[in-house]
Parts: structure tokens; C-alpha cells; sequence
């Protein structure tokens, strides 16, 4: 088990924003977790990263318990992909995945040329080597995205931790991004890399054959493979409207979330917002 | 992996022919101060006195008069400039000056506490640095008492609220102050000057400075990584916390140092980072030093015309505003998306 989480109390201070959350991820394994805005996603996984104390439980790292670690332990173990993000100052890309390379230096150390060599290798593993030397604060919102998936990678973790890397991206670079996950996840010569991402769009767990855990409130609604744990009666009872999951020629599931029922769900989405 | 190591090259080599011209034209700009002045010297006459010769007139004006003011031009344009990078990168903000969390305002008040008890001026810069010092580090404790999540908003919100405290007391203190002996030495104290700089007064805040300025060299990678905020810092493995705590403590004994020196000095913290960052780019590795050999620079032709351009001194405060901000304006306008 690369990471578990037991029994965790999720929020900030006194205020709880979910409870009793018990979670595991395995090596090489693709989880996928999913739910409305607001339902603890994000603070899950600021917990999971010991950026924030959980409230309740556990969370261990290859079984040792986060809260003993240093930060710079837990960097070795866990990277962190966050949204694209626009920098307050204009450092070249190349300079933004090395900064991928800090957990393995001392506190005064300045990364080599090893370290160098490790972060345009990242950037070329993900086809983005040409972009080395541009300034990441003008790159698209992909190419961004792209950066810090490098990062991570430059981080050489066994485990990594998305939020919502396709969020605002286009339809093309969604797809080139989710391919680049698909890609990097799993066991691929000596390395298993484990990736745990959010996302808003249930395809996205069919497409990566990810395991999910489905959240709604604060808890687990369902869990399990995709093609389990996605069904009419989980999305529907998550997403609070009719959902329904088809599979297309081609053998892939779609979630199809019903626009025309809108006028018998407003009570429903209006109560939960 | 072969354009990882030219890319190495490439950045690396002029990064040390950059400073090292810098050094150079600092060396010339300094020399060329020493020779002006009301009593103007020629070359020959200054490397004739720098040999240890000439007359015992130009040896005067040399040794006990133009070179403390010279090296305390460059000391005070150094030491704000690189502060003021550094906590440009720590609060990821550009429009930040080093006196961000009140140490201008702390040594604000400790001077004005030292003038208001007609104490030696030894002592008052002593009160200026001790009040510099206090303010920041009464700061950084309230802060740390202040629950919120948001660490680096929460520090430069007490700053403003512990700066407003050490005006108000400062103003009360102007109140009380002899209107024609301590109030205009006030006045003067708050627009900064390198008049009175003796070879005793620049001796004690050199070491100051060093001992501030060796941590933000050594932490130089991790200033970067901070730069990107607290949570991605954490996540790469920088205790931020614990890291911006140095930083703000080396950068606020830099500050308070020179400031107790010269006084309130503005603008060159918060111009010079900018021109150092459109040179170097924002790699903290190369801006700090580049920062302060350019606010050396600047400081340095600044107090040259304070001294030069009129019959009296022009406070220094003054022409580093007048000079600072529209530049800082045509930096503003002429400025692409980002910071750069």
C-alpha cells in the first residue's frame, strides 16, 4: 500500500467538511475521485498531503504515519500536481521542474546538473521539451498543466496527487493530458507509480480504467472500479439529476447526464446549492 | 540530456560576466565619485592618495570624507536593493518594498525616541536599529497568534497595522519634540541622508549586513521554490514556515542596519529589483546579487548628485523618490503581462 487513510476527519479548524473518510492506494494503481463542487475533494487531498492536520484518523505513507514526516519526507513519496497557475514571476519552464528536484537536495543545496538532466528528461517523457526554455507565465493553461505533471515526475514519487488536472483545459488538451496520466501511471519498467486525481467528468475514470471513489457531503457514496462504482444510481444520487451510463459502439462507457428532466431536478440542485 | 547541459552553459556564463562587468562599472562609478565634489580632484591626484601619497589636503577629502560616504552609498544601495528582492519573492508580489512588515517604521521610532532624548548619535542609531528590529519581529509573533491560513496576507496586514502604531507614536513623540532643534533633526531622519557618515558609523553595520545577507545566499534555491506560495512549497519539500521565518529575519537585519545608518531610504528596494529581474530574470540565485550590485550603483550616483547639484544637501529620500517613481511608472507602463 503506497498510501492509507483511516477513519479521517477532514476541514480546517473546527470546521468539518467530511468524516470518517478510509481510503488505500496501491501501487501502480489510477484512482479517480469524484463529486459536486464543494464536497471535500480538494480538502481531502491537502489532508492526504499533510498540508493540512486531519481532524480525525490516519494517514500513512508506505506505513509510516504522515504527521511524523518531514516535509521534505513526504515530498520523496508524494508529489503534488496542483491546478495551472499562473506565477508572479516569469521563471523558465525548465527552472519550474526543477524546483521538482528540491525534496533531494540538502536545505542550502542549489540543484546540478544531474538534477538538470532529471527535469528536461521529465519534460521530454511528456513531449513538452521544447518549451524548456520559454517562460512558463506565458504558456497555455495545457502546456502549464503539462509543466507541472514534469514537475511531479521530476519529483520521482512513488505516488502522485492531481486536482483536477483538466480543469479548464480544452477538449484536445483534456484528452492529451489524460493520455499523459494514462501514460505515466502503472508499472513501466523498473518504476510503479501510483496517481490519485479529482475530476469533474466521469468519462475521464472510464477512459483511465481507474478505480473511483465516488463523494458526495463529505463521505464516500461508492467505491470500486469504474464500471462498478459508476453506475445510473450512484451518479444520479451524487450529481442529484437523472444520470445515465451508455456504452458506445466502440466498447467505451459515457455518462449522460439528462438536460431535458431539468424542470423536475430544480428542487433538487436548488436544495444542494 | 545534451540540451540540459547546454542550456546549463548558456545560463550560467553570463550570469557570471553580468555580475562581474557590474563589479567593474561599480569600481569605475566609484572612482569617479571620489574625484567629485566642492574641492575637485583629478585622476592622478586620487590614485596618488589611494598609493598613499599626495597632498595632505587630498588625503583629507579622500580617506575622511568621500570614500565612508562613498562605501556608505554603496552599503545602503546594496543592502535595500537585496532585501527588497527577497521579500518581493517571499510575498510574490513585486509592488512590495522591504519596509513591507514596519522596519522603516519600527527605526522610525526608535530614532525619533533617541533624538527625543538628546542621547549621542551612537546611541540613536542603535534605538533605530533595536526599533527596527522590535517592530518586525512583533510582527512576525502576532502573526503567528492570528489564526489564518493564509500566512504571507496575514504578515503583511500586521505589518501595516504595527507600522500605523509606530506613526502614531512617532507623531506624538514630533508633538512633544523642541520645534527648533529636534523637530527638523526628525524631519531629516525620515528622508534619509548619508551627510554625516563617518568610517565609525559604517564599520558596525557592515558585518550586520553580511551576517543578513549570508543566509539569503545560502537559501537562494529554496527563496525560489517559496516563491511559488506556501501549499507548493510544502508539497516539494521546503518547511515553508520555517524558512520564511530566516528569510524575513535576514532581510529585516539588513534593513534595519542600513536604516539606522541613513534613515528612510525609499523606493530604491522596490525599483532596483525590477531592473536587476529584467537582467538576471527572476532566478533568486541571480537576482539577489545582481540586485545589489545595481542598488549599489544606483544609491551611489544618487547621493553623488545629493552632495553635487545644489548649494545644500538634497535629502536623499527626496531624489530616490523623484528619480524612483516614475520610473517605476514607465516600468509599470512599459511592462508586458507579467513582472519581468
Amino acid at each position: 500500500m503506497m498510501l492509507t487513510a483511516q477513519g479521517l476527519d477532514i476541514g480546517y479548524g473546527t470546521r468539518r467538511v467530511g468524516r470518517g473518510l478510509s481510503l488505500g492506494v496501491d501501487a501502480g494503481e489510477i484512482v479517480c475521485l469524484l463529486g459536486p463542487n464543494g464536497c471535500g475533494k480538494t480538502t481531502l487531498f491537502r489532508t492526504l498531503l499533510g498540508l493540512i492536520p486531519a481532524l480525525g484518523g490516519t494517514v500513512a505513507l508506505a506505513g509510516q504515519p504522515i504527521a511524523a514526516l518531514r516535509r521534505a519526507e513526504i515530498a520523496r513519496r508524494i508529489a503534488y500536481v496542483p491546478q495551472a497557475h499562473a506565477p508572479p514571476f516569469p521563471f523558465e519552464a525548465l527552472d519550474v521542474v526543477l524546483m521538482g528536484r528540491t525534496a533531494r537536495l540538502g536545505v542550502f543545496g542549489q540543484p546540478g546538473n544531474a538534477d538538470r538532466a532529471a527535469a528536461f528528461a521529465a519534460m521530454e517523457r511528456l513531449g513538452i521539451a521544447d518549451l524548456a526554455d520559454r517562460d512558463y507565465s506565458r504558456l497555455s493553461g495545457g502546456q502549464r498543466q503539462l509543466v507541472l505533471i514534469a514537475r511531479a515526475l521530476a519529483q520521482e514519487t512513488p505516488l502522485i496527487v492531481m486536482d483536477e488536472p483538466t480543469a479548464s483545459l480544452d477538449f484536445g488538451n483534456q484528452a492529451q493530458v489524460l493520455a499523459q496520466i494514462a501514460a505515466i501511471a502503472g508499472a513501466a519498467g523498473t518504476e510503479e507509480r501510483s496517481v490519485i486525481l479529482s475530476t469533474h467528468d466521469p468519462d475521464q475514470a472510464f477512459a483511465l480504467n481507474a478505480r473511483v471513489m465516488l463523494m458526495k457531503d463529505g463521505q464516500f457514496h461508492a467505491e470500486g472500479p469504474a464500471d462498478h462504482a459508476l453506475t445510473d444510481e450512484t451518479l444520479s444520487a451524487v450529481y442529484g439529476l437523472p444520470v445515465a451510463v451508455e456504452k458506445t459502439e466502440s466498447g467505451r462507457h459515457v455518462c449522460v447526464p439528462s438536460i431535458a428532466a431539468r424542470s423536475s431536478t430544480a428542487g433538487v440542485s436548488g436544495a444542494s446549492g | 540530456m545534451g540540451r540540459g547541459t547546454t542550456a546549463e552553459m548558456n545560463n550560467r556564463r553570463p550570469a557570471l560576466t553580468m555580475t562581474g562587468a557590474l563589479s567593474l562599472l561599480l569600481v569605475l562609478m566609484a572612482f569617479g565619485a571620489v574625484m567629485i565634489g566642492p574641492y575637485e580632484l583629478s585622476t592622478g591626484q586620487v590614485l596618488a592618495v589611494l598609493a598613499g601619497q599626495g597632498d595632505e589636503q587630498a588625503r583629507i577629502v579622500v580617506w575622511n570624507i568621500r570614500l565612508p560616504r562613498i562605501g556608505a552609498a554603496l552599503l545602503v544601495g546594496a543592502s535595500l536593493a537585496a532585501a527588497g528582492a527577497s521579500f518581493q519573492a517571499l510575498f510574490r508580489n513585486p509592488l512590495v518594498s522591504p519596509d513591507i512588515l514596519g522596519v522603516s517604521a519600527g527605526a522610525g521610532l526608535g530614532a525619533v525616541v533617541g533624538i527625543f532624548l538628546a542621547l549621542p548619535v551612537v546611541a540613536i542609531q542603535v534605538s533605530a536599529f533595536v526599533g527596527g528590529m522590535v517592530a518586525v519581529g512583533v510582527v512576525m509573533l502576532v502573526a503567528s497568534l492570528v489564526r489564518n491560513t493564509d500566512r504571507t496576507l496575514t504578515l503583511v496586514l500586521i505589518g501595516v497595522v504595527i507600522g500605523a502604531l509606530a506613526g502614531a507614536m512617532t507623531s506624538l513623540l514630533k508633538v512633544l519634540a523642541d520645534p527648533y532643534d529636534q523637530l527638523p533633526a526628525i524631519t531629516f531622519w525620515f528622508l534619509g541622508s548619508l551627510a554625516a557618515i563617518t568610517d565609525d558609523d559604517l564599520l558596525p553595520a557592515l558585518p550586520l549586513v553580511v551576517i543578513g545577507l549570508l543566509p539569503l545566499a545560502l537559501l537562494r534555491w529554496r527563496v525560489n521554490v517559496l516563491s511559488l506560495g506556501d501549499e507548493e512549497a510544502s508539497s516539494l519539500g521546503v518547511e515553508a514556515g520555517r524558512t520564511r521565518f530566516f528569510v524575513i529575519a535576514a532581510a529585516t537585519l539588513i534593513t534595519a542596519s542600513v536604516t539606522a545608518l541613513a534613515g528612510v531610504v525609499g523606493w530604491v528596494g522596490l525599483v532596483i529589483p525590477h531592473i536587476a529581474r529584467m537582467i538576471v530574470g527572476p532566478g533568486f540565485g541571480r537576482l539577489l546579487p545582481a540586485s545589489a550590485l545595481i542598488g549599489a550603483g544606483y544609491l551611489l550616483i544618487v547621493d553623488t548628485l545629493a552632495r553635487t547639484i545644489a548649494q545644500i544637501e538634497v535629502p536623499l529620500g527626496v531624489l530616490t523618490a523623484v528619480i524612483g517613481a516614475p520610473f517605476f511608472v514607465w516600468l509599470l507602463a512599459r511592462g508586458r503581462r507579467g513582472w519581468s
